[in-house]
C-alpha cells in the first residue's frame, strides 16, 4: 500500500490519476479505516487530503454563501456559530455521525464520497442546495450534492477527480433547514431513514422549499413532489399530510436487517412531516 | 438446611468499600485476555466456514504452510480423538466438534482451520491461502422449522433417552414436569387465555472479545493464560480435546471484561495450545468482534405456547407451557430449564411443562445469565397480564394472591425453603413508582421473576502473613465485585480491617478444583468457603493463645480480630490481637493457614419483581423505558453497591434483549448482524436510571444469609417491559425483540 500526502489538489489529482488498483482518498478515514481493519477494503494507494492548504478553512463569502474545506470535521463545523445560526439543519446532521471521537475527524466530503443511502449529512447537502467543486486531470468543475453517489459505494467522480471544496448557499432571509433521523436507539447508530427539509417563507407561508430523503432508495434522493406539496402553504395539516404521501411516494427501499419495506415507507412520511415543521419554525425564528 | 453457625449481626458485612481491582482497572493497570505476551510468541488466526451448513471435502494448506511468516497450521486432525454420544453425554466430543470442524461446517462461523505466525496481520493474510473445498447442504435457522419432519438433519444420533422416536432427529432432548390435573384446573377456570410467543437469540455482548495466550511443549506440559470465567473448566476440556494429562496444564485467568455466562467453555484456547504444540513457541489468539458474535455461544432462541387458567377473583387454576429452544447445531439449549422455571413464582395446583432442545444451523449456545428463565417469563408474565387486564385485576395483587411461598410444593417440584418473593412484590406495591402517574402514551408493565441459584465445587486457602495481614485464595474469578464481598466476609470472621485482606483468583496448580463463576454462586459458594477458611485460621489462631496462655484450647474465644479467654474461669489474659500470634509463628508451630472444600447445597432460590414504565411513538414504533425499578431478594446483601450493580446490569442487558437484540439470519443461513452496529445492545442515553430496592431475606443454607443475586435479576425484564410496551401501545407484543419495525407493524395491524 502506498501512502501519499500532496500539497495541492492538483497533485492529489494526479497521483489518483496514475495510481492502479484500488485508490481511497484519506479524509477524516472514519469509512476508509474502518473498512481497511475490517478486511472490506484494501486499498493499493491512500491519498491524504488533509495537509493541502484551505482544506480545513471554513469561509463566509462576501455574498452571504460558505465555502467549507474538504476536511473541515464535524466537530470544527459545530463550533462554528454563524454556521451553525445559518445551516443548523445541515450542522446537526454532521454532528449525529458517530461518537466525540468520530467527530473529531469525520468530514462531509467523505460522507458524501462514501456514497451511502443512509449517509446523515448528505440529505442535509441536498436540501441545502450544497454545490462541490471537483478538480480532476481536465481541471475544475462544479456538481450539486445529489449528482455525487450514484448507487452505494459508486459515486459519478472519474478517475483521478476529487471533491475541492464545498459551497454552501447564503442563507437569507426567512429562511430554515432540519434533519431527522429514525434510529433504533439514541446515538451510534445508522439512519434507518432520513429526511431533511430546507424551505424560505413569506409572511406565513412556504415559498420555496426542498426535501430530501435519505435511506429509502440506493442514493439520497431529492423528492420535488414533496417540496412541491408544502410549496405555497402555511404547512397546515393538508400539506402536510400531502407532503407525508408525496415522501412515501418517492421511496424505493430495501427489507434488511435494519428496516423493512413498510417501515422505512411509513417512517419516511412521518419525519419528513417532522423536518418540515421543524424547519418551518426555524424560518419563523420559533426555534433555534 | 439451617446452620448452627448462621450469623446476622455484622461489623464489615453490609458497608460499601472500594473494590480491590478498582484502580488497576481505571487506570489500565489491570490485565485482560490480550494484555499477556510472551518472548518468540506467535499470532494465532481461525478460518471460518462461510456456509450455513457444508460437507468439507478437502482443506489444503500448503501454500499457507509456504509462507516464511506461518510456523504452524492445524485443523481437526491435531486434536485427540474423543468419544461421540447423544445428547449431554457427548459434551466433550461438542466442544471439540465446535472449536474444530470436522466432517462438517456446522454454522457460518464455524472454525475449519488455523494459523499462527510471526505477526496477527501475517496470520490473517495466511488464512486466505486456506483452500478448502465445500460441499453445501441444506440448512435450517429456526427452531420451528428444525423441528418439522422435512427439515434438513444436523446430525443423526445426537438426541437422548428422553425424545421420543417419532420426533425428528435435531430435536435432541426432551423435558416434562409437573403436578395436579391441568384439564381439571381449566374446566374450574372463568378465564383461560392460550397464546404463543417467540424471542431470538441474544450474545450476551461482554466488551472483551475472547483472547488467549498458550504454550504446549512436546512433553505435554503447557501454560495457558486466558479470558475466562472458568479455569478448571478450561484445564479440564483443554486436556482431554489434546490427549493430555489435565494437571500438566496450568491455566491461569485474566481479569475479565464481562462473561455473563458466555465464557464458560472454551473456543480459541485448544486451538491456541495445538498451533503452540506444533509450532514449538507460545501462540496468542485474539477474537474479533465479528468472530465472536459469528462463532462464540449466544443465547437460546425461544417458541411458547401458554395456557394459564384464572379465577374472577384472580386465582389461577392451572397453568401449562411448552417450550422449544435451539441452541445451535449441538445438543444443550436450556428447554429443561426455561420449562422449569416459567411457573416457579406460583403456587399452583394444576401445572405441567415440556421443554425441548433443538439443533440448527447456528453457533453453539452458551450460559447467559439464567438460561431459558428471562424467555420463559416472558411468556408467562405476559398471559398472566391479560388475564389481569381482561378480569380488571391488580396485576401485584394477583402476583401476591399466588405467590410461591415457603412450603409450596414449587412447579418444578421440591418444596421451597424460606423464600422472599412475597417480600418483593410488598416493596414493589408499596414502592412510590408503582403509584405515580403515567404521562399520556405511556404503560406500565410489572414482572416477577425466578432463578436456581447453583452451589458448585468450591475451594479456597486463605494464608496469613507475619504482619498479620491476610492473602485469600478463591477459585471463582471474579465477574462482579466478589474480591470486594469475599474480603468482606472474612473481614468478618477474622476481625481485621477489610484493607488487611489482599484476595488474589489463584491458578489451576494453586488451589483444588473450583466450578466455573456461573449460576450466580460466587458470593454464595466461594463466600461460604471463605468464611469457612477463616474460621479454620481463627480456630489454629485461638490454639496458638491457648498454647501460650497455658489454658485448653477450648477456654479461648475470637473476638474482635484478637484472641481472649472464653469467660472469667478461663484466666485473666489481656487479648492476643491477630498480628502478634502471626508475628510469633514460625516459633510457635509455623505457618498459619486455613482452608475449606465442599460442594455446597444450600444455595437458595432467588425472586425479583420488576416495576417499567415505556413509551411509544406511535407513529415510528420507537420505545423508550423511561423509569425502572429492581426490586429482588438477595438473601444479605455482602457489599451493596455490587448488589445493586448486578439489579442495574440484568435490567439493563433485559432492555437490550426486550427492545433491539437479535441474532438476524438471512435466507442465505448467514448470520447478518455480526458487529455491534447493526446488533444493538443499548448505549448509555438509551437507559433512564435504573432504581433497586434490596429485599433481605435470609437465605438458611448460607452462614450470613447470602442469596445469589448475578442472574435473577435478567429473569423479569422481557416480560415487566413486554407488559409496559403492550399497554403503551395498546396492544400485545408477542414476539421479541419489540424493534420498531416489529412494534410498527403490531400498531398497524391492531388498526386495520
Ligand atoms: C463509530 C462510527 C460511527 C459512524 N456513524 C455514522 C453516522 O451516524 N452517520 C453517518 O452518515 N456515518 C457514520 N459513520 C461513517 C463515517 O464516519 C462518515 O461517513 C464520515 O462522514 C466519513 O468521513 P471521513 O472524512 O472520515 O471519510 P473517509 O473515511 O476519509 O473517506 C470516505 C470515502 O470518501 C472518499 N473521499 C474522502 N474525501 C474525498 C474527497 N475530497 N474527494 C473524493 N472522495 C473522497 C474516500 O475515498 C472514501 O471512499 C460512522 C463511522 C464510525 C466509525
Amino acid at each position: 500500500m502506498e501512502y501519499h500526502s500532496p500539497a495541492s489538489f492538483d497533485e492529489a489529482s494526479a497521483l489518483a490519476a496514475q495510481a492502479q488498483g484500488v485508490t481511497r482518498f484519506l479524509a477524516g478515514g472514519t469509512d476508509v479505516l474502518v473498512q481497511l481493519r475490517s478486511d472490506l477494503v484494501t486499498p493499493d494507494t491512500l491519498i491524504d487530503v488533509k495537509r493541502i492548504a484551505g482544506a480545513r478553512d471554513i469561509t463566509r463569502n462576501a455574498d452571504g454563501s460558505w465555502t467549507l474545506g474538504v476536511a473541515v470535521s464535524g466537530a470544527e463545523m459545530r463550533e462554528h456559530a454563524e454556521l451553525g445560526r445559518d445551516w443548523p439543519g445541515l450542522v446537526e446532521a454532521m454532528d449525529l455521525i458517530g461518537s466525540t471521537q468520530v467527530q473529531g475527524r469525520a468530514t462531509l466530503a467523505g460522507n458524501l464520497c462514501n456514497a451511502s443511502p443512509a449517509a446523515d449529512s448528505v440529505p442535509a447537502m441536498v436540501a441545502a442546495g450544497v454545490r462541490v467543486t471537483i478538480t480532476g486531470p481536465d481541471g475544475t468543475r462544479q456538481a450539486a450534492a445529489e449528482e455525487i453517489p450514484t448507487a452505494p459505494g459508486k459515486t459519478s467522480l472519474g478517475k483521478g477527480e476529487l471533491v475541492s471544496a464545498l459551497h454552501v448557499p447564503a442563507r437569507g432571509d426567512r429562511g430554515g433547514d432540519a434533519y431527522l433521523r429514525f434510529i433504533p436507539r439514541t446515538e451510534m447508530d445508522i439512519a434507518v431513514v432520513g429526511a431533511a427539509v430546507n424551505l424560505r417563507l413569506d409572511g406565513e407561508t412556504v415559498t420555496e422549499a426542498w426535501v430530501s430523503l435519505g435511506a429509502v432508495a440506493p442514493t439520497v434522493l431529492l423528492v420535488e413532489d414533496a417540496a412541491a406539496a408544502i410549496i405555497g402553504t402555511t404547512l397546515d395539516d393538508a400539506a402536510l399530510a400531502a407532503l407525508d404521501s408525496a415522501a412515501r411516494a418517492a421511496c424505493s427501499p430495501i427489507d434488511d436487517k435494519r428496516g423493512t419495506v413498510d417501515f422505512r415507507t411509513e417512517v419516511a412520511g412521518v419525519l419528513a412531516r417532522r423536518a418540515a415543521r421543524f424547519a418551518y419554525a426555524r424560518a419563523k425564528g420559533d426555534a433555534k | 438446611m439451617a446452620l448452627d453457625d448462621s450469623k446476622r449481626e455484622f461489623r464489615f458485612v453490609g458497608t460499601r468499600p472500594d473494590r480491590p481491582d478498582g484502580l488497576d482497572k481505571v487506570t489500565g493497570r489491570a490485565r485482560f485476555g490480550a494484555d499477556m505476551n510472551a518472548a518468540g510468541m506467535l499470532h494465532g488466526a481461525i478460518l471460518r466456514s462461510p456456509h450455513a451448513h457444508a460437507r468439507i471435502v478437502r482443506i489444503d494448506t500448503s501454500k499457507a504452510e509456504a509462507l516464511a511468516d506461518v510456523k504452524a497450521v492445524v485443523t481437526r486432525a491435531d486434536f485427540a480423538e474423543v468419544p461421540f454420544k447423544p445428547g449431554l453425554a457427548g459434551e466433550v466430543w461438542n466442544v471439540l466438534e465446535n472449536v474444530m470442524a470436522g466432517d462438517k461446517a456446522l454454522y457460518d462461523g464455524h472454525a475449519v482451520a488455523a494459523v499462527a505466525a510471526t505477526s496477527a496481520l501475517a496470520a490473517r493474510d495466511a488464512l486466505k491461502l486456506i483452500e478448502v473445498e465445500y460441499e453445501e447442504l441444506p440448512y435450517v435457522t429456526d427452531v420451528n422449522a428444525a423441528m418439522r419432519q422435512d427439515a434438513p438433519v444436523i446430525r443423526e444420533g445426537a438426541a437422548d433417552f428422553s425424545v421420543p422416536d417419532d420426533m425428528h432427529p435435531n430435536v435432541v432432548r426432551r423435558h416434562e414436569s409437573g403436578h395436579g390435573d391441568v384439564e381439571a384446573g381449566f374446566a374450574e377456570a372463568d378465564l383461560v387465555i392460550e397464546d404463543s410467543f417467540e424471542t431470538e437469540a441474544t450474545h450476551q455482548g461482554y466488551i472483551e472479545p475472547h483472547a488467549c495466550l498458550g504454550q504446549l511443549g512436546k512433553d505435554g506440559k503447557g501454560e495457558l493464560w486466558c479470558c475466562t470465567q472458568g479455569h478448571w473448566i478450561v484445564q479440564k476440556t483443554c486436556a482431554a480435546l489434546l490427549g493430555i494429562e489435565t494437571a500438566n496444564l496450568r491455566v491461569t485467568a485474566s481479569e475479565i471484561g464481562g462473561g455473563f455466562g458466555g465464557k464458560t467453555t472454551v473456543f480459541i484456547e485448544p486451538v491456541a495450545l495445538a498451533l503452540s504444540r506444533k509450532a514449538n513457541r507460545p501462540v496468542k489468539i485474539v477474537m474479533s468482534r465479528a468472530e465472536v458474535f459469528r462463532a462464540t455461544g449466544p443465547t437460546a432462541s425461544a417458541s411458547m405456547d401458554i395456557k394459564v387458567g384464572m379465577k374472577k377473583d384472580g386465582t389461577i387454576t392451572a397453568a401449562q407451557g411448552e417450550f422449544r429452544l435451539q441452541g445451535g447445531a449441538f445438543p444443550g439449549a436450556p428447554g429443561d430449564m426455561t420449562a422449569m422455571c416459567a411457573f416457579a413464582p406460583y403456587d399452583l395446583k394444576n401445572v405441567h411443562q415440556v421443554g425441548y432442545d433443538v439443533m440448527t444451523n447456528r453457533p453453539k449456545q452458551a450460559a447467559y445469565r439464567a438460561p431459558g428463565s428471562p424467555m420463559a417469563a416472558f411468556a408467562v408474565e405476559s398471559v398472566v397480564d391479560e388475564l389481569c387486564r381482561k378480569l380488571d385485576l391488580d396485576p401485584i395483587e394477583v402476583r401476591l394472591k399466588n405467590a410461591a411461598r415457603e412450603g409450596t410444593k414449587a412447579s418444578y417440584g421440591p418444596r421451597f425453603e424460606r423464600i422472599g418473593l412475597v417480600e418483593t412484590l410488598e416493596a414493589a406495591k408499596a414502592h412510590p413508582h408503582y403509584a405515580a402517574p403515567l404521562k399520556p402514551g405511556q404503560g406500565r408493565g410489572i414482572s416477577c421473576g425466578f432463578w436456581f441459584n447453583h452451589g458448585g465445587e468450591t475451594s479456597v486457602s486463605l494464608a496469613l502473613s507475619e504482619d498479620g495481614s491476610v492473602q485469600l485464595m478463591v477459585g471463582t474469578p471474579d465477574i462482579g465485585g466478589s474480591r470486594a464481598s469475599m474480603a468482606l466476609m472474612a473481614a468478618e470472621v477474622l476481625g481485621i480491617p477489610y484493607e488487611n485482606i489482599r484476595v488474589t483468583i489463584a491458578d489451576t496448580a494453586s488451589l483444588g478444583y473450583n466450578d466455573v463463576s456461573h449460576g450466580s454462586r460466587v458470593t454464595y459458594a466461594s463466600g461460604l468457603a471463605t468464611i469457612k477458611a477463616a474460621k479454620d485460621a481463627v480456630r489454629k489462631l485461638s490454639q496458638r493463645a491457648a498454647a501460650k496462655w497455658g489454658i485448653p484450647e477450648d477456654a479461648v474465644k475470637w473476638e474482635d480480630g484478637c484472641a481472649v479467654p472464653s469467660g472469667p474461669n478461663a484466666g485473666d489474659f489481656d487479648p492476643l490481637p491477630l498480628a502478634e500470634i502471626t508475628a510469633e509463628m514460625g516459633q510457635t508451630g509455623g505457618p498459619i493457614s486455613g482452608h475449606f472444600e465442599a460442594t455446597p447445597e444450600g444455595a437458595g432460590v432467588s425472586f425479583a419483581t420488576h416495576i417499567v414504565d415505556a413509551e411509544v411513538d406511535r407513529e415510528t414504533g420507537a420505545t423508550k423505558v423511561v423509569r425502572y425499578t429492581v426490586i429482588q431478594d438477595a438473601g444479605k446483601a455482602i457489599h451493596p453497591t455490587y448488589v445493586e450493580g448486578q439489579f442495574q446490569g440484568g435490567a439493563a442487558q433485559g432492555i437490550g434483549w426486550a427492545l433491539n437484540e437479535e441474532y438476524i439470519y438471512g435466507e442465505d443461513g448467514r448470520l447478518q448482524n455480526a458487529g455491534f452496529l447493526d446488533y444493538r445492545i443499548p448505549v448509555a442515553s438509551d437507559l433512564p436510571m435504573i432504581d433497586t430496592v434490596i429485599v433481605e431475606v435470609p437465605n438458611p443454607g448460607h452462614p450470613f444469609g447470602v442469596r445469589g443475586v448475578g442472574e435473577t435479576s435478567i429473569c423479569p425484564p422481557l416480560a415487566a417491559i413486554a407488559n409496559a410496551v403492550s399497554a403503551a401501545a395498546g396492544v400485545r407484543m408477542r414476539h421479541l425483540p419489540m424493534s420498531p419495525p416489529r412494534t410498527l407493524a403490531a400498531l398497524k395491524a391492531r388498526d386495520a
